[in-house]
């Protein structure tokens, strides 16, 4: 019982992760149709700022939000440079710019800063342990949790409540007639973009807490399992993205720990049958879009 | 002569090698309601749609109050007094009702104007400010139509292009729009309302233009179109 509630805690760390990488790919697919591969470089750039701060001597408190902004303004030039000149362009179309700019990213990278991977100055105190309930749950494991809990609230209160973040929505649903009302497109969609950056800045924080290092290709395998966990919520749907986050973190973590060891190898294509299974009974996810729902009928 | 509120000259759009609309020419004055009329496909939602900016112009001019607005980015135009009720409605169905009107004032900096314009669209509809917390897309037919024109009217435009608010109505229910829309011209609103529904359009209008294929092919006071008995037979593929 113990390990299972243990492997539970870890289980909604990694799938907290997942949820907010998901919820950035959702937030600008919502509003563009764009399924952004270049996320997970976002998570990349927060990450090196999080190494140059340690090795400049800043405070790791201090270098979190540096990293976040960086995460963010990298977002929105990313949209002001790539995506706004294909903005009208067909779903491929901006896919394969995605791709695009993450290759140019991961090779700038490589070659800029260094193509091995990177050590990360954390402070001690992450990788002690806390007892909670008897349960031994690691700080940063915590942390991840709590970070993940304070940005679904205050994102679940800026898109309820703020104006823009209702503009969101509304141009989420319908574009044209969003931008009648007054609202516009520019800014929307730089929002969109400055959230998501905000989102894959926070995930980046958490994962290299967990791992202490960067490499140029970091980000690509925890944007892919967004992209997973977006599709099996519903994509464009953002709670949908939070459910099938965490969803796929459970599985993966649950497999991990309670998987029999021989069948270990197969963990990832077991993971992801479970996935399939999901997608065969509910094929448009977990809790779809309204919007992408009626376009289907 | 006063100038017209709205004045279009040799307005054209196209949608590729298809023309939906050629060079058309209208002129609506301030205080008046204007109809338009014709088949489907006959050019009546593209030229609406073409004044808000969310289709392209190919070619003529579109003045607002003598100010230049063609092909002007439709976010521009709420705030100089020009919306749009869209044809469908197309109220945003995943936000509630409140949240649907607040978006409309979207553009409108001023506090008081914005809260003068809650109470003007909660007193011309009732049944939307007791809807205010539901979502949108569990209304009524009639009620999103309601809804559609409410948010519009939060903006509190000079002139409001209404695109067939009739369609897919109950005869109850049409029968309220066209008292809304009577209603909103003694507000001092000026409307130019798109109609498949002849009768009751040019009832309430004061002028009225005819379209087919993409051209004008008749206008004048509605009390004239109504007598050209054959209107219905020439132009709205009547029997």
């Amino acid at each position: 019982m113990d390990l299972f509630l243990q492997q539970t805690v870890n289980a909604i760390s990694l799938g907290g992760t997942y949820a907010l990488l998901a919820l950035g790919l959702a937030v600008v697919f919502s509003i563009m149709g764009l399924i952004n591969f270049a996320h997970g470089e976002l998570m990349t750039i927060a990450g090196y700022v999080l190494m140059y701060c340690g090795l400049a001597g800043i405070p790791f408190a201090f270098a979190i939000p540096l990293a976040i902004g960086a995460a963010m303004i990298a977002a929105m030039l990313m949209e002001l440079i790539a995506f706004r000149p294909v903005r009208n362009a067909s779903g491929a179309t901006m896919l394969v710019t995605s791709f695009a700019v993450a290759m140019i990213l991961q090779v700038l990278f490589q070659n800029f800063i260094a193509a091995r991977s990177q050590p990360v100055l954390l402070p001690g105190v992450l990788s002690e342990s806390l007892s909670v309930f008897g349960l031994v749950i690691g700080v940063n494991k915590m942390a991840a949790i709590v970070a993940t809990v304070v940005m679904l609230i205050f994102l679940d209160r800026f898109m309820a409540k703020q104006k823009y973040g209702i503009a969101m929505r509304a141009a989420a649903e319908d574009f044209a007639i969003a931008r009648l009302m007054g609202i516009r497109a520019n800014t929307v969609i730089a929002g969109a973009f400055a959230l998501s950056g905000l989102l894959a800045g926070v995930a980046a924080v958490l994962w290299v807490s967990q791992r202490a290092s960067v490499d140029p290709l970091m980000g690509f395998t925890p944007v892919l399992k967004a992209f997973i966990a977006a599709i099996l919520g519903g994509l464009g749907s953002l709670r949908g993205a939070v459910a099938g986050g965490f969803l796929l973190g459970f599985i993966e973590i649950y497999l991990a720990a309670f998987l029999p060891h021989e069948l270990q190898e197969f963990r990832d294509p077991i993971g992801l049958s479970l996935v399939v299974l999901v997608l065969l009974m509910r094929p448009n996810g977990l809790l779809p879009s309204a919007v992408l729902k009626a376009e289907k009928v | 002569m006063t100038q017209p509120l709205l004045s279009v000259s040799s307005l054209s759009v196209a949608y590729g090698p298809v023309d939906a609309v050629r060079a058309i020419d209208l002129q609506v004055f301030e205080g008046e309601i204007v109809t338009l009329l014709g088949a489907n496909g006959a050019g009546k939602s593209s030229t609406l749609n073409a004044l808000v900016g969310l289709v392209p112009v190919a070619s003529g001019s579109i003045h607002l109050e003598g100010k230049d607005i063609t092909n002007q980015a439709p976010e521009s135009l709420a705030a100089s007094g020009l919306t749009l009720s869209p044809e469908g409605r197309r109220v945003f169905g995943a936000l509630t009702v409140a949240e649907n009107l607040q978006m409309g004032a979207f553009s409108i900096a001023d506090k008081g104007a914005v809260s003068a314009a809650w109470d003007r669209v909660y007193e011309l509809f009732p049944i939307l400010k007791e809807r205010r917390h539901q979502f949108a897309g569990t209304l009524s037919g009639g009620q999103q139509q309601m809804l559609a024109v409410g948010r519009a009217l939060m903006s509190n435009p000079k002139l409001l292009l209404l695109d067939e608010p009739s369609l897919g109505l109950a005869p109850i229910i049409i029968e309220q729009i066209f008292e809304l829309i009577g209603q909103l011209r003694d507000q001092g609103v000026t409307l130019v309302v798109v109609e498949q529904n002849v009768a009751m359009a040019l009832d309430v209008a004061d002028r009225g233009y005819v379209m087919a294929g993409g051209q004008i092919v008749a206008s004048g006071a509605a009390q004239e179109l109504e007598q050209t008995s054959n209107l219905q037979d020439a132009y709205l593929g009547g029997h």
